[in-house]
């Protein structure tokens, strides 16, 4: 009786998805969830369509003979499949959404510093979106991700300038993004929430956004750069014009090495969350965990030589970088083992947001080590350019990052929408993504060592048992990540409504009501504690008392 | 392939000095990576089992962290990893330092086929024959846009860069006959520029050697510099509008700025097409650019030319005489092809 009257008081209450029905009310909405959920909506189209073009990509290579698609569209094929997946899926994936929705309720705040801004950022993104789905409609790009010039300036007949000029506009909404964090987190901290009382996803957000801010106008000069040689012919890069392709090199990496980190920080962040509130404990060394995403961060600048140890730089040049770039694989170890260590004498559920996070923890861990491989001098020199190479990328941004955001997703899931998935689904899913990928992925390690150079259209047949194995995976891999697709969408209407706090989990946004209301808070939260103190939770306390007094009964 | 080949290979065959160094390499990082893997496995599998949630109002005690561990798990991954890096490192210099005494040859790739050029003459398209028991030098530069050198039978890999040298070097353990892969990407046809690279007993590679009609490089290069008239400022004499170039190869030459350079391929080169770049000491700049006169093959050709009029020290280099036919100098024996 009492729950059916709260639950009409609930649905009579507006949140932020009541308030307002109209389309304009979400194109020209300054709600940060709200921009949350367009990114949302966004970034998952872009995702479709890289994975389309992922899949593509598998078929062509069953069979070692080029016999789906001409070697030119099999060149676009892979080059658009990284660009979707990167500038338009993995770089705004966590920040965009998760960090919009999450960040200003976790701050205790209305929304983030610059409302307007925000808005602005995904016009800005949208329009870069729109650029390069003209360039994908007017031929697309055959250059690979990486752009590497003379071939991207002279030689190719692709749309690159068109294409350059997305990824310019773009970057500017990653500027603005990361500017906007830095400024919320600064500025907006509720009373009593200090630096060190910030849930560890926060500080993984603010690390990230310095590098958004810091390295994103580098990668914005470089592309301009390359289009003023295509059009204009100035030589910059293109020795035949007196410029130098190695140049190139240094100041793509130099934006992109750190690139890997705005993919990967984020997530990481997530998993903190998610591992401290699926085993009630806190983050086990939660000063080393805030530090090493800004560690990483900031030496996360000064490895990117490690991506041409055999382009001709220097011998010494080399080993510098090569050198340094162990060093910045210690926090990130640093994080692996501290996230361990929590699950040590936690209360562990096994609901699917701590099988993503499990899976996480396997998968990067992988991919991580795998890098130690890569960073070695001698040993890169055969495995550079190769699927080795191609196996480890994915490792850290599909094993890390993408799992840390599906993860995420299915955590804060009942928060944005108020109804929970279907979580015998949500279970049988991530098992299913965490066994297609590693089917997709590993065999790619072993025929990237046995040779098997990247960007492939055709291959030695000795080559495609490998190649057999890794499509196979990625059926099942699709599989994986069109379910969730399917049950979030259907929970959306049918799910079980979540209540305000269905994990029972610790943090502000977990005070506030499912969804929440536009302003966040009905009252200002002050803070007096740190993150993750299991034993403020309402909803644990009520649970315990509730027991208590079945036992006594 | 080996007779077993129905066994499934986890590596490429070891047919170079390199592999056996590099596989061992690779084998220890695997056992490290499996070993740390495992660990965090079990671990997180004990942990799940052990505590897993028993009742909904369970609050377990808090551990705020361990000074101990956090250090040790973190200058333990450290000291490994500088031991990591200086394994990699102390192969990585060998491989990319200059061999002494090699075989010397000179490939260019264009989009989408290798060019390689022997010393003695013979020419080859997207094959590479070489001796084994030598080590073998390749000088390599493209026409047109990046490319990679990969031969993964002897595990290296060097970028082939349009407007620089670049030079990789092996010594084939085991004759045979293994893959060139182009490794970075060079658009269309990129997945079609691959090739064959031959490891034969150097008997079996002198044969082959005298088995084309065609001219050393140094010949060619010399009829190209007499017909692209370089002869007639740069005078053997000395006294022509341009420096003398015999005697020169190798040695350090006063620009006009006061600096100095090494008179060797990549200078040459860069003079050849820019001529106004780096200047000779109490020379003018009135040599033309060649720049779309001349193909790297032929700059290749005019570099070996120099050389083999150059400081000669101790052995004879292989002087071709002026007049020397074709036949005789290629059958010259190449430098003691010992070990
Ligand atoms: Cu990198
Ligand atoms: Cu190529």
């Amino acid at each position: 009786m009492a729950t059916e009257v709260m639950a009409q008081a609930e649905e009579s209450r507006t949140n932020y998805l009541t308030n307002g029905h109209t389309v304009k009310s979400w194109l020209l909405t300054l709600d940060h969830k709200r921009i949350g959920l367009l990114y949302l909506f966004s970034i998952s189209i872009f995702f479709a369509i890289g994975g389309i073009y992922a899949a593509l990509i598998r078929l062509e290579l069953i069979t070692p003979q080029g016999d789906l698609m001409t070697a030119e569209t099999y060149n676009r094929v892979f080059t658009m499949h990284g660009v979707m997946m990167i500038f338009f899926f993995l770089i705004p994936s966590i920040p965009a959404t998760l960090g919009n929705f999450l960040l200003p309720l976790m701050l205790g705040t209305k929304d983030v510093a610059f409302p307007r801004l925000n808005l602005l950022s995904w016009y800005v993104f949208m329009v870069g979106a729109i650029l390069m789905l003209i360039t994908i409609m007017s031929g697309g790009v055959d250059t690979g991700w990486t752009f590497y010039p003379p071939y991207s300036s002279i030689y190719s007949n692709s749309q690159v300038t068109l294409a350059g000029v997305s990824i310019f506009i773009t970057g500017f909404s990653s500027i603005l993004t990361g500017l906007n964090f830095m400024v919320t987190i600064h500025t907006m901290r509720a009373p009593g929430l200090t630096w060190f009382r910030l849930p560890l996803f926060v500080w993984a957000h603010y690390a990230t956004s310095l590098i958004q801010v810091l390295g994103t106008p580098v990668v914005a000069i470089t592309v301009l750069a390359l289009a003023f040689e295509r059009t204009l012919q100035i030589g910059i890069f293109d020795p035949k014009l007196g410029g130098d392709p190695v140049l190139f090199q240094h100041m793509f990496w130099f934006y992109s090495h750190p690139a890997v980190y705005i993919m990967i920080i984020p997530s990481m962040g997530v998993i903190s969350e998610l591992i401290a509130n699926m085993t009630r404990k806190k983050v086990f060394g939660y000063h080393f965990v805030a530090f090493s995403s800004l560690a990483i961060a900031v030496f996360g600048f000064l490895v990117w030589g490690h991506h041409m140890f055999t382009s001709s730089q220097s011998m010494y040049a080399g080993m510098v970088f090569s050198l340094i770039t162990y060093a910045v694989a210690i926090p990130s170890a640093i994080k692996t083992f501290n996230w361990t260590a929590t699950i040590f004498k936690g209360s562990v559920s096994y609901d699917t947001p701590m099988i993503y996070a499990l899976a996480f923890i396997g998968l990067f861990t992988i991919g991580g080590m795998t890098g130690l491989f890569l960073a070695a001098l001698g040993l890169d020199v055969h495995l550079h350019d190769t699927y080795f190479v191609v196996a480890h990328f994915h490792y850290v941004m599909v094993g890390g990052a993408i799992i840390g955001y599906l993860g995420g997703l299915h955590f804060w899931w009942p928060k944005m929408t108020g109804r929970m998935y279907p979580e015998v689904w949500g279970r049988i899913s991530a098992a299913i993504v965490f066994l297609g990928f590693n089917l997709t992925f590993f065999p790619q390690f072993i025929v990237g060592y046995l040779g098997m150079p990247r960007r492939y259209h055709a291959y030695v047949p000795e080559y495609q048992v490998w190649h057999i194995l890794s499509t196979a995976g990625a059926s099942l891999l699709a599989i994986g990540f069109i379910m969730p697709v399917v049950y979030l969408a259907w929970s959306l209407k049918y799910g079980e409504k979540a209540g305000d706090n269905p994990w029972m989990a610790a943090g502000l946004e977990w005070e506030t009501s499912s969804p929440p209301p536009t302003e966040n808070f009905t009252y200002q939260p002050v803070i007096n504690h740190d993150a993750y103190e299991f034993e403020n939770v309402k909803e644990i306390k009520e649970a315990a008392a509730k027991e208590a007094a079945l036992q006594t009964a | 392939m080996s007779l077993f080949s129905f066994q499934i290979p986890f590596m490429p065959e070891q047919a170079s000095k390199f592999a056996l160094e590099v596989d061992l390499f690779y084998i220890a990082l695997w056992l490290i990576t499996i070993g740390v893997t495992i660990g965090i496995v079990i671990a997180i599998f004990v942990f799940m089992v052990k505590y897993k949630r028993r009742h909904n109002g369970e609050i377990p005690d808090q551990i705020e962290g361990h000074m101990m561990l956090e250090i040790l798990w973190s200058v333990i991954p450290f000291i490994i990893c500088i031991g990591i890096f200086a394994w990699g490192a102390k192969i990585y210099y060998q491989m990319y330092s200059e061999p002494k005494e090699s075989l010397e040859i000179f490939v260019t790739g264009k989009q989408w086929m290798w060019r390689a050029q022997h010393p003695d003459g013979q020419r080859e398209i997207n094959t590479l024959h070489v001796p084994v028991g030598r080590r073998v030098k390749l000088t390599m530069t493209s026409e047109d846009v990046l490319h990679a050198y990969f031969i993964p039978a002897f595990r290296t890999k060097t970028d082939v860069v349009p407007g620089r040298y670049t030079t990789t070097w092996f010594e084939a353990t085991k004759p045979g006959t293994y893959h060139i892969f182009c490794a970075e990407y060079c658009g269309t046809q990129h997945s079609g520029m691959i090739g064959t690279v031959t490891a034969m007993e150097p008997g079996e590679y002198q044969a082959w050697l005298g088995g084309g009609t065609n001219e050393p490089p140094a010949i060619v290069g010399e009829r190209l510099f007499s017909s692209l008239a370089c002869n007639t400022c740069h005078t053997a004499d000395g006294k022509g509008r341009g420096p003398k170039l015999t005697e020169l190869y190798g040695k350090q030459v006063k620009l006009n700025n006061g600096s100095s350079v090494t008179f060797d391929d990549t200078y040459i080169r860069e003079s050849i097409l820019d001529p106004a770049a780096k200047v000779v000491e109490n020379y003018q700049v009135i040599m033309p650019s060649f720049r779309g006169q001349i193909s790297e093959e032929q700059i290749g050709q005019v570099i070996a030319y120099l050389k083999s009029i150059g400081p000669k020290d101790g052995d004879a280099a292989a002087k071709p005489a002026a007049t020397a036919a074709a036949k005789p100098a290629a059958a010259k024996p190449a430098p003691a092809a010992t070990k």
